[in-house]
């Protein structure tokens, strides 16, 4: 049966388009939503699928041939071929084990449940002995969805096993998806980075001061959010970062590649682990749109709504263990940064100033580093700019 | 003098000499050291398996079984017969002839896959050194770039009922029993307890079973638990639940049991045998010098990860030395992953797909989960059962006790455990059991062909009937 292959109804005010790039060439098989021809316009490149799986049989129109609106531009010969999922279900179910477009083999129930339910067994992983694929990998199979939201998802099947050994009970669990690679990642940060951390204090005295002062004229002017430390600190770290290239840059192979950015990303706890948004160009944000955007990370990470594109990148990372009651701590390098600033617990402590004995709030500062791209020096100095800055903001301002 | 082996493995049972082969057959220079001596004071191969367990026990199991069929079970048939009679001496002298082909056959095993073979005692030192002190006393120490340790496990022995080997015996002593006692009491209705208990049924003792376990065969599926102490009950064994023994007195040619039920009622019989078969422990006395640095776990098995490698590098533990089900192939199969390991090759054993089997009649065999277990741990499941009563083949042989349970995960239909009791259970057990390991559904099971008539229908059709399909018997409604 023949297909006609038409060019896309186009856009309005666009009279015609020139057909940029065929897929596919004349005798190939064409799986149905498989991608056949490109066509450009004045706007915009047009994209054509295949209707139904077939054979391209002709084309009319030619590169770079002048296409209209609708107009026909090639015909398909519909076939039902091995992976049409239409194909003959008692022929495929008399063959023993037959082997899956990848090379795999799959069992029978597997193979009778994934042609009942159109699954093409080649996007299939198999979990079996030696990849094959068994039933339960066609039930949990979830065809591929366009945006993928990196939450994580509710584990499938969490089988908990309780095991009573004499009085000593056990509980097994298996890690969740999103725990396994948060594993993963931070085993391979502590092997590929040489991780040193340095500490530094502040004296958070003139912060703490300068919040008490505008909190409130601050949550007016600016629509409600409020006015916490993570936007002074981010300042100060997007400045320190200005000042202190190596540090906002990664290691690539062999090269070092020195962002003219500073993408920050800030820590963020949530049920299933920890997860890191990223406040892009954070050099250009003032504190409201931080502490906004800060906020909103929160509410979205809290809610399992953070997508893939808000957590990569990021050249620096702040995270902030002091909310728990951390004073001190060794933060683990986000790859493929090159450092991460830990904040802490703000704590009254008895400091000399001036040769006498006061009480401050002080808040310890730990930089992690990785040593093969940041020198010692660098690193300390790149915290103990940080301090000055925080210990008095106008500095940040002024920029000095 | 020191001899420098690729391995050295102390004891030869089934998890020893099975790991002894693989390890010869990967190249690797092996010995295998076993202290066990027979009446002549020679070494003998094999264990506790081949000696004084599986084999001899299997052995009198049938020739017990024959000798009942014989007597009760053939008037159906038509066949008449009279004055069936057993004699025990000649029961024993097959069982130990048997005894005796097979432990040679391991001595013939280990010459042809170049094993060398060694009798005396061995002791880990430090260093993965091997004291070895031979039977003629002398004392040589070996070397080894991996220690195998696979000395097994013995009964355990309870004050309340000391072993004399007379009169009051442990399993090996009951495998030796003379004369068909008349009242036959036996101490655990665990394994060991159940198939003993039988022969002696068989052949005519009055069997009482004291369990101080509330439950029957309390690790096994509930459903089959309680099917098969129905069928047990029936065949004339008598199990009592809940009953601790506090004290026995022999008197005369007799023992005096007390026991005490869970209700505080306090109990006594009399009998003219009693074994003790309680459950084993692992035989550690002697194995380790003090500087080996071998760790024990708190139960006093060799402590070891799931490659059975102790904390000592080079030095591995399996069989019923170390953590798991003390079962003699999960002992070899272990040996084999540790000869193939220390071979370099990628191995883990399957510890979640290990079949077991209680040899009474009907056999009662498992593999993977209970349902009690499967429950716990939250899955949804569908449970499909088939009786033998339902099934040609069984049917004609006249043995029809028993059922096949099969049950799947109710979202995926993977298959997460099969329990049977029935004849054949075991074998039955196995086929599904390598269907787990191929990742099976029930309904591959399902649509997998079976020969009938015979007795795997049972597993067929209890396969169809966790998805409400069987079709030689009305499906259960699903809830």
């Amino acid at each position: 049966m023949a297909t006609e292959i038409k060019a896309p109804t186009f856009p309005e005010s666009v009279q015609e388009g020139s057909l940029a790039t065929w897929h596919k060439q004349v005798g190939e098989t064409v799986k149905r939503d498989e991608l056949l021809v490109d066509i450009e316009t004045d706007k915009v490149v047009l994209e054509v699928v295949a209707p139904a799986a077939g054979v391209l049989a002709e084309i009319f129109k030619a590169e770079g041939d002048i296409v209209l609106s609708n107009e026909v531009i090639a015909r398909i010969e519909e076939a039902a071929e091995a992976s049409a999922p239409t194909a003959a279900a008692a022929e495929a179910v008399a063959e023993a084990a037959e082997a899956t477009a990848s090379g795999g083999l799959i069992n029978p129930a597997a193979r009778k449940l994934a042609e009942e339910r159109n699954i093409d067994v080649a996007q299939i992983v198999g979990t079996g002995k030696g990849g094959r694929i068994t039933k339960e990998d066609v039930v949990n199979y979830k065809a591929p969805v366009a945006a993928p939201v990196v939450a994580a998802p509710a584990p499938a099947a969490v089988a908990e096993q309780v095991l009573e050994v004499g009085d000593r009970v056990e509980r097994r669990v298996p890690m969740t998806r999103m725990r396994s690679r948060i594993a993963e990642r931070l085993l391979e940060v502590t092997q590929t980075t040489a991780s040193l951390t340095t500490f530094n204090e502040v004296d958070m005295t003139a912060l703490m001061n300068l919040r008490k002062q505008y909190k409130e004229e601050f949550t007016k002017i600016h629509n409600g959010t409020r006015l916490g430390f993570m936007g002074f600190f981010v300042k100060a770290a997007v400045e320190a970062l200005k000042r202190f290239p190596s540090v906002n840059a990664s290691i690539d192979g062999s090269d070092i590649v020195y962002h003219g950015y500073q993408d920050v990303g800030v820590a963020v706890s949530t049920e299933r682990g920890l997860v890191v948004p990223v406040l892009r160009n954070a050099e250009n944000m003032s504190i409201a749109n931080i502490e906004n955007g800060i906020y909103d990370y929160a509410m979205k990470a809290r809610d399992g709504k953070l997508t893939i594109d808000e957590m990569t990148g990021g050249t620096f990372t702040i995270t902030n263990g002091g909310v728990y009651g951390s004073l001190i701590s060794t933060p683990i390098i986000n790859p493929p940064q090159s450092a991460i600033l830990g904040m802490h617990k703000i704590q009254e402590r008895p400091v000399a100033v001036n040769g006498q004995v006061v009480i401050r709030p002080m808040m310890y500062l730990a930089m992690s580093y990785d040593h093969r791209l940041i020198d010692g020096k660098g690193a300390v100095q790149f915290l103990v700019t940080m301090k000055e800055l925080l210990e008095d903001p106008a500095k940040i301002l002024l920029e000095i | 003098m020191s001899e420098k082996y690729d391995v050295i493995i102390i004891g030869s049972g089934p998890a020893g000499y099975v790991s002894a082969i693989r390890a010869a057959q990967l190249g690797l220079k092996t010995a295998c050291i076993e202290k066990w001596k027979d009446a002549d004071g020679n070494g003998v191969n094999g264990g506790t398996c081949l000696n004084v367990g599986c084999i001899p026990s299997k052995t009198l199991l049938d020739s017990s079984f024959k000798y009942h069929e014989a007597k009760e079970e053939l008037g159906i048939h038509g066949i008449s017969t009279s004055g069936v009679k057993i004699d025990i001496a000649a029961m024993l002298e097959r069982k130990n002839k048997i005894i005796k082909q097979f432990t040679g056959g391991i001595v013939g095993l280990f010459k042809a896959n170049g094993v060398t073979g060694l009798y005396g005692t061995g002791k880990l030192l430090t260093g993965k050194k091997v004291e070895l002190t031979d039977n003629d006393g002398n004392v040589s120490v070996l070397e080894a770039d991996n220690v195998i340790l696979a000395s097994g496990s013995l009964p355990i022995a309870i004050p309340v009922a000391p072993v004399d080997g007379d009169l009051i015996v442990d399993s090996t002593g009951a495998l030796e029993i003379g004369e068909v006692p008349k009242r036959l009491g036996v101490i655990g209705a665990g394994v060991i307890g159940l198939e003993l208990g039988s022969v002696w049924n068989r052949l005519g003792s009055e069997v009482v079973l004291l369990e101080a376990m509330e439950d029957f065969l309390a690790i096994m599926d509930k459903g089959i638990a309680k099917e098969s102490k129905k069928i047990f009950s029936k065949q004339g064994l008598d199990i009592r639940l809940g009953a601790r023994v506090t004290g026995t007195e022999i008197k005369g040619r007799e023992v005096h049991v007390t026991y005490v039920m869970t209700d505080g009622s306090e109990k006594s019989e009399v009998f003219d045998k009693l074994i003790v078969c309680v459950g084993r422990r692992p035989f550690t006395e002697g194995l380790l010098a003090a500087e080996s640095g071998v760790q024990l776990d708190e139960r006093g098995s060799i402590f070891v990860n799931d490659q059975c490698a102790t904390n000592v590098p080079g030095v591995y533990a399996i069989g019923d030395l170390v953590r798991g089900p003390m079962l003699a192939h999960k002992g070899s199969e272990e040996g084999v992953m540790v000869a193939e390991i220390i071979a370099g090759h990628k191995a883990q054993m399957n510890y979640d797909i290990v079949p077991n089997v209680i040899y009474t009649h009907p056999e009662v065999a498992s593999v993977g989960q209970t349902e009690e277990q499967i429950k716990a741990a939250g899955l949804p499941y569908n449970v499909g059962s088939f009786p033998f009563a339902a099934v040609g083949r069984a049917v004609a042989a006249n043995d029809t006790d028993g059922m096949v349970k099969i049950i799947a995960h109710a979202d995926t239909d993977r298959i997460l455990g099969c329990h049977i009791v029935g004849p054949s259970a075991a074998d039955l057990v196995q086929q599904v059991a390598i269907a787990m390991e191929f990742g099976s559904s029930a309904e591959d099971l399902g649509m997998t062909v079976f020969s009938h008539p015979t007795l795997s229908e049972a597993v067929h059709e209890a396969a169809l009937a966790v998805n409400g399909a069987a079709i030689h018997m009305p499906n259960r409604k699903r809830r």
